[in-house]
């Protein structure tokens, strides 16, 4: 199959390969299985890893919850489970800041990004581009070994005596600099460095292999414009992560000097605990400039790879093209170069020269146009359509409408007047866990439930998926609404407790609604995971190549393609990825020749 | 829970299996006419929801702003609310009014319609008139709020460090003394490491432990520090908010409109406070950190301030003339502010 890599797809791949060891090369456990260069192995590598850390991260949720809904109530169980840091069965504060640290920077990193991109860009960059695999399979696999690393790494500090980082998924020094200012800080803040600095290897492996894959390695016919929104969305995805994600080692490698080699990057006038620190002339504010040049970006990270997968399974579930290709690539392009001049929208409050901050204003809120854009062209998508209410078009359609709700809260916080009041409140919560984190995560979702046949040959069980769906979204809305209205009360984040506060302690029976919510939830992800387990071994067979009725090149493959994914030749690609009822017809694969009274579009 | 599981999983099986016996393509028709009919009901009731949700909390969000700056914030908010929330009810209609209504039939084929470039004109320039008009108030309040603050406001610092307030006030001087991280000493009187040689101090009041006094209609400009972390002097009635940063001093300044008195009045609760909370994660007692306000007229302010002593007094007990002769000097201090 190397040959199939070193050969230009595009002048050979329709002469030579006539299946010459396509699959049937024999394979060990160990190369097939775990260092496997086989892009769609590596996909489901990444996607169960994620699925794990998923269950991890959500479980830490529920714990938080649990403190915020009941505050002060004893849970033996957790004494059992977490010995010293929850004595008596309280949540102690130190390990309540571990548990919203470690939630965070596994939902945003392990789960919503690697498990994301890594997943869908490996599984469907080859398949949709028509490439027998990635431009280096053997860097590929590198890259998840990387990200397996740098979660032991995160995960060793989960069990070291001080417990993990607890300053925050966002680590601003000097808290996180300092050992002296908690227990997070101490090792667990070392081992938070490291394994991002791993996972930040990981992350520029996959992405210069997914931009490499994309550029140089299309099938014959399959120019820039033809390609499946997916491909694009995930391109500009990966080019972000390549120019931001090393500014975010920048800055998180000046803070291990900080706290391991005496330098003052970000440290500065310091006495903490009574003790007098000898740095002076650092900038704290540097770094969340470094980290949110990143931190920005990041979040389109994780929001255009479920873009993309929402136009084309809303497309191919509408049975009608995307409205707009043009301006949906337009508008991905937009907002990444946009992701680029926001950053500092997330330090309005940090003392930013006031007029740099009203140029951030504007830049900011400039993107709610290329974001309403895609709202509008995915409504114009549904029109008049013919659709199918597949388990991955309802999270499509869930994706569209949780963007919508908190696209608009966007606009509260983008700009810096509303921004003074809103800034660090439980209403930022509400917005980025909307718009961000469930968003995205209906966009996964919506791409296992379109892809999962394609990766296992079988359908996850549909009456599963719909009390999934259906309860995740009522869910995610009960608890996210109306944390906008704590907000509103100006309740800061991170308070594990708001008794002794005379303005922010009229919610307790709010706060106990959201987290028995968040309980059932979280209970109905375990049994999508369930489902998932269930299906790759039971789950009812796909009988025939093409089950949705896609335009997509992965759907020309056999239903369990081998290493190489073609047994012949790599198909040729004649037209765009949408041609749905087009001239009568349900839908035109993208290898189907144009006819000779074909209607133009 | 498990019992659930179980029961949940076995119906979805069987599920299946009926479907699979009765024909899937029959059953898959049925269960997209009940999606379909499911979204619809989850437009409505979602709908109804958020008013619900609306008119149970809509009192316990804060009240009438305290501040001028509040006022502007508030205003800015509800400009913003409007015209979001139009959009918000349109665009959610429309997607799951055209996700039931365009659900599949045997009677309809899908639309061939690729793309129109008018439409999508019209729905870049809208949103982007939108937009203009949301940036330009927002910056215009934005300037009023972080422009320069007035000559005649007072001035306090607060500065943060786990987990506690300590405040500053400059004394007759009107103005605070220099101060240095290494000479903090709490043991010599000194918590915010001020410089002795620098005559302003002399007269600085430092006030800790209890709430910052503010007076109404008198525009204050805090000097905002800490000594150890990232904190935030975060002012919820008087919607202002503003970073501590060791080593980096900020300011943010307002007016208060309302005296605690009328505050106590107007929300019906004699306990209440103005409340400072620290809004930036900043360690274990980051929930704990808080502090108070009392705004009050000229005159209450001005018999506060008289009860207290400049902290140089007390790391230099024997430069205090208030000790020796405690008459004359009393009155010395008070002329000053008093003036004012």
């Amino acid at each position: 199959m190397s040959e199939a890599i070193h050969i230009h797809p595009r002048e050979v791949g329709h002469e030579v390969h006539h299946g010459d060891g396509h699959g049937h090369h024999h394979q060990s456990f160990i190369t097939k299985y775990i260092f496997s260069t086989d892009h769609k192995m590596i996909a489901k590598q990444f996607l169960i890893t994620g699925m794990i850390w998923a269950i991890v991260g959500g479980l830490f949720s529920v714990l938080f919850r649990l403190q915020l809904g009941y505050p002060g109530q004893t849970f033996p169980i957790l004494e059992t489970v977490f010995g010293s840091k929850a004595e008596g069965g309280l949540i102690k504060p130190e390990f309540y800041y571990s548990l919203v640290t470690m939630h965070g920077t596994i939902l945003v990193f392990f789960v919503l990004t690697a498990g994301l991109s890594g997943t869908f860009a490996n599984l469907l960059i080859p398949l949709q581009v028509g490439a027998r695999d990635m431009a280096s399979p053997f860097l590929n696999m590198l890259s998840y070994w990387f990200f397996w690393l740098a979660g032991i790494v995160m995960l060793s500090s989960l069990f070291i005596q001080t417990g993990p980082a607890s300053g925050g998924w966002t680590m601003y020094p000097p808290l996180s600099a300092l050992r002296q200012a908690g227990d997070g800080s101490k090792l667990g803040a070392d081992l938070w460095l490291v394994s991002m600095a791993l996972f930040i290897v990981s992350s520029l492996m996959g992405g210069l292999n997914y931009i490499a894959t994309i550029l140089n390695m299309r099938t014959k016919g399959m120019s820039m414009t033809r390609l499946p929104l997916t491909i694009w969305a995930l391109f500009f995805t990966a080019v972000l992560g390549v120019l931001s994600f090393p500014v975010l080692l920048s800055g998180a490698i000046l803070l291990l000097f900080d706290r391991n080699l005496g330098t003052s990057f970000y440290l500065s006038d310091i006495v903490v605990n009574g003790q007098i620190l000898p740095n002076e002339g650092g900038s704290a504010i540097l770094y969340q400039h470094l980290f949110w040049f990143l931190g920005h970006p990041e979040v389109y990270i994780i929001l255009l790879p479920a873009m993309g997968m929402v136009s084309e399974i809303l497309s191919v579930n509408s049975r009608k093209p995307i409205f707009g290709y043009m301006a949906m690539l337009g508008s991905l392009f937009a907002i990444a170069i946009l992701a680029f001049l926001v950053w500092a929208h997330h330090m309005f409050v940090t003392g930013l020269n006031p007029f740099l901050g009203s140029v951030f204003v504007l830049l900011t809120l400039l993107i709610a146009v290329p974001s309403a854009i895609k709202v509008f062209n995915w409504l114009t998508t549904l029109w008049r359509g013919n659709i199918r209410f597949t388990p991955g078009a309802l999270f499509s359609i869930g994706f569209v409408s949780l963007f919508i709700s908190g696209g608009l809260t966007g606009i509260f916080l983008g700009n810096s007047t509303i921004d003074i009041h809103l800034h660090d409140t439980i209403f930022v919560v509400a917005h980025f866990h909307i718009v961000m984190g469930v968003a995205s995560m209906f966009g996964m979702f919506a791409g296992i439930y379109h892809w999962f046949p394609k990766m296992y040959g079988r359908y996850l069980n549909s009456t599963l998926a719909y009390i999934h769906f259906w309860v995740t979204i009522i869910g995610a809305y009960l608890i996210f609404w109306p944390m906008h209205y704590q907000g509103l009360a100006g309740i800061p984040r991170r308070y594990l407790e708001k008794s002794m506060w005379l303005s922010f302690n009229q919610f307790a029976d709010l706060d106990k609604m959201i987290t028995i919510v968040s309980i059932i939830v979280f209970a109905v992800q375990l049994m999508f995971v369930f489902n998932f387990f269930y299906s790759i071994f039971k789950g009812r067979k796909v009988t025939t190549t093409n089950p949705w009725g896609a335009n997509t090149l992965e759907w020309t493959t056999p239903v369990n393609p081998g290493h190489g994914n073609w047994e012949g030749e790599i198909p040729e690609v004649h037209r765009w990825a949408y041609d749905y009822g087009k001239d009568g017809r349900e839908f035109i694969p993208q290898t189907e020749p144009i006819g000779a009274n074909e209607s133009k579009h | 829970m498990a019992l659930g599981f179980i029961i949940t999983f076995q119906i979805a099986k069987a599920s299946e299996y009926v479907a699979v016996m009765r024909g899937i393509e029959k059953s898959r028709k049925q269960t997209n006419k009940v999606n379909a009919f499911l979204l619809l009901v989850f437009l409505i009731a979602g709908m109804i929801g958020v008013y619900y949700c609306n008119e149970r909390l809509k009192g316990k969000i804060l009240g009438a702003p305290a501040s001028d700056h509040g006022v502007h914030i508030d205003t800015m908010l509800y400009i913003t609310i409007s015209i979001t929330g139009i959009v918000f009810v349109i665009t959610q209609v429309i997607l799951f009014w055209f996700s039931f209504k365009y659900q599949e039939s045997d009677k309809r084929k899908a639309y061939y319609y690729p793309h129109n470039n008018k439409l999508e004109l019209i729905w870049t320039v809208i949103p982007a008139i939108a937009l203009t008009v949301l940036v330009g108030f927002g910056i215009f309040y934005w300037f009023k709020i972080t422009g320069e603050a007035p000559k005649d406001a007072m001035v306090v610092e607060i500065t943060g460090s786990q987990f506690k307030w300590e405040f500053r006030y400059p004394g007759k001087d009107k103005i605070l003394g220099k101060k240095y991280y290494k000479q903090i000493d709490d043991a010599a009187n000194n918590p915010l490491g001020q410089l002795w040689d620098d005559p302003a101090n002399h007269d600085d009041i430092y006030v800790s432990g209890e709430p910052m006094h503010l007076v109404i209609n008198k525009p204050v400009k805090l000097v905002i520090g800490a000594k150890d972390v990232i904190h935030d002097v975060g002012l919820p009635h008087f919607r202002m908010k503003m970073d501590a940063v060791p080593g980096t001093p900020t300011t943010m300044w307002f007016t208060p409109t309302k005296t605690t008195k009328q505050m106590r009045e107007e929300t019906n609760n004699p306990a209440f406070m103005f409340e400072i909370s620290c809004d930036q994660m900043c360690g274990r007692g980051h929930y704990t950190m808080r502090g108070e306000i009392i705004v009050e007229t000229q005159e209450e302010y001005d018999a506060w301030i008289l009860g207290k002593k400049p902290k140089y007094y007390a790391a230099f007990p024997d430069k205090d003339p208030s000790a020796p002769k405690a008459d004359t000097s009393k009155a010395a201090a008070v002329q000053p502010v008093a003036m004012k």
